[in-house]
């Protein structure tokens, strides 16, 4: 989603959305510097704690957009599930204080590579995809209508995520039993 | 909202919803300290409690704060400054976040919508990365095994706090905690509806499984093994003191009024009594009050069982919750939803 998106929302519904476009630029300023700080610090628990950030900034703006099942969800997987297990792992294992310089290893250079290539592509696919849409935002998005969408149009997409996850699932116990 | 309220700008209608959390977090904290902790217990340990200061102690609590903020904020010299100090901030946003969704009557809520009660337990959740910022930014090994502890016994019971609440979910249709209020006040137990119908009847196991899973998350005895005083000193909380200290005291005890709170909503009626229409102006008075006893009664429960009962084991802890606990939420669920199609 673009601020285009949001601005046009704005000029579609008769006003202009200036907290809304205030805000946007507020949080994604925060969400780049953490994502920049969450690669480049050398401490690998900072490292996660910055992408709480990133994370909690792509909350913030799903709920600007009027979307917040996206947001909610978003906090409840993210930064309640996933992170929390980052850390767990990390803590666990190695959790060391200050700085740690293995972390800087020879592999910057493919990671940046990899990232560089997946900002291309999505750019362009999305570029291409939406260059002339403009988003409309009359109300927020209605729990009701995502679980609809859910169960009927996506239900077959709905239906194979779960048996992947599923699979997944009795694949990871196969793997850590192995005896 | 209410009359009055729809009359004022936003940034009045703001400050009074901000002003009305604070309240809500302290007073009740303050609340639950004094007639829980220092006098409930004293009680059944045949001790006064404190008596000193103000009527029967009643102004201890000033006292202890006023202790505490005299205290020096020591942070350890090999911690890490930023996520040592953050870490209670981080525990009490989630506390707030939580206290967002609740209603207190017809008209008087922070935020009506669809979230709900998805929303609360999404924020709860949050809790969960202060607790693991200060166990490792303490740079202490009780912080860090009291923060590993914590952690995995807090992810453990989400599960079956989240099932259990699905049940009400599914009997009152909305996850809107304020329709989940007005479903149990207009509802009727056999065409009968003198009481409405609080879901604590139809959805009995899913009330005690909300309150076990819950004691578990605000990880109080039995459930008490990230704080365990003999093996961990305080656990995460070891290397806190003065304000910081605080904070973790006061996140701790309003979380268990925000919780039993949630708890009171789903499945005692929230702040509807029987008698009263629920559309009544009276109860954007009196529905924070009744809301309020109802935390009283339930927090009494949570205090009685923590004053009662010995520490878990750890690995008794995890296959309660897994073995036990999901299982019944999950049969729990199945039940309500075929109940719910058929009837």
């Amino acid at each position: 989603m673009t601020p285009a998106g949001v601005l046009a929302a704005g000029a579609a519904s008769g006003d202009l959305f200036v907290a809304q476009n205030v805000f946007f630029g507020v949080i994604a300023l925060v969400m780049i510097v953490s994502a920049i700080r969450c690669v480049t610090t050398r401490n690998v628990v900072h490292a996660a704690l910055w992408l709480v950030l990133v994370l909690a900034g792509a909350a913030a703006q799903f709920i600007l957009l009027g979307s917040e099942f996206v947001a909610v969800t978003q906090v409840l997987v993210y930064i309640g599930a996933i992170i929390v297990l980052f850390l767990f792992g990390i803590m666990l294992t190695k959790a060391s204080m200050g700085d740690d310089d293995s972390v800087a290893g020879e592999k910057r250079l493919m990671a940046g590579l990899v990232a560089v290539l997946l900002a291309v592509v999505m750019g362009i696919a999305l570029v291409d995809s939406y260059s002339d849409t403009r988003v409309v935002i009359d109300e927020p998005q209605r729990f009701a209508a995502v679980s609809d969408a859910i169960f009927s149009q996506y239900i077959v997409a709905f239906e194979a995520v779960s048996v992947l996850l599923l699979a997944a699932l009795i694949g990871a116990i196969v793997v850590a039993r192995k005896e | 909202m209410i009359g009055v309220l729809s009359e004022l700008s936003y940034w009045q209608v703001t400050s009074i919803r901000v002003g009305a959390g604070l309240v809500a977090v302290l007073l009740v904290a303050g609340t639950l300290v004094y007639a829980h902790l220092f006098k409930m217990v004293s009680f059944m340990q045949s001790r006064l409690g404190p008596m000193e200061a103000g009527p029967y102690g009643s102004l201890q609590l000033m006292a202890e704060i006023g202790k505490f903020l005299q205290k020096e904020d020591i942070v350890p010299r090999r911690a890490d400054r930023f996520v040592f100090k953050a870490a209670p901030f981080v525990v009490l946003t989630s506390t707030f976040l939580l206290l967002v969704v609740l209603p207190g009557g017809p008209d008087a809520w922070f935020i009506s919508n669809d979230l709900g009660i998805y929303l609360a337990m999404a924020v709860s959740s949050v809790s969960v990365i202060g607790i693991l910022m200060a166990g490792w930014g303490s740079a202490s090994k009780y912080s860090l095994l009291g923060g590993l502890r914590a952690t995995g016994q807090l992810i453990a019971y989400e599960l079956p706090l989240l099932l259990a609440v699905v049940g009400v979910v599914i009997q009152a249709e909305t996850m809107n905690l304020q329709e989940i209020v007005l479903a149990q006040a207009n509802g009727e137990i056999f065409g009968w509806g003198a009481i409405g119908n609080p879901f604590i009847i139809t959805q009995f196991a899913g009330f005690i499984i909300f309150m076990i899973a819950m004691q578990a998350e605000l990880t109080q005895t039995p459930f008490d093994m990230p704080v365990a005083e003999s093996e961990l000193v305080t656990g995460y909380m070891t290397e806190y003191s003065g304000l910081r200290f605080l904070l973790f005291f006061i996140g701790e005890f309003a979380t268990a009024g925000v919780f039993s709170a949630i708890a009171a909503v789903l499945f005692l009626g929230g702040w509807y009594v029987p008698g009263l229409d629920p559309a009544d102006n009276l109860f954007n008075v009196i529905g924070p009050l009744v809301l309020f006893g109802k935390v009283v009664v339930l927090t009494f429960l949570v205090f009685w069982v923590r004053f009662t009962f010995p520490r878990f084991r750890e690995d008794q802890l995890q296959r309660l919750a897994w073995k036990f606990l999901v299982p019944l939420a999950l049969a729990n669920i199945v039940v309500t939803g075929v109940l719910k199609v058929v009837v």
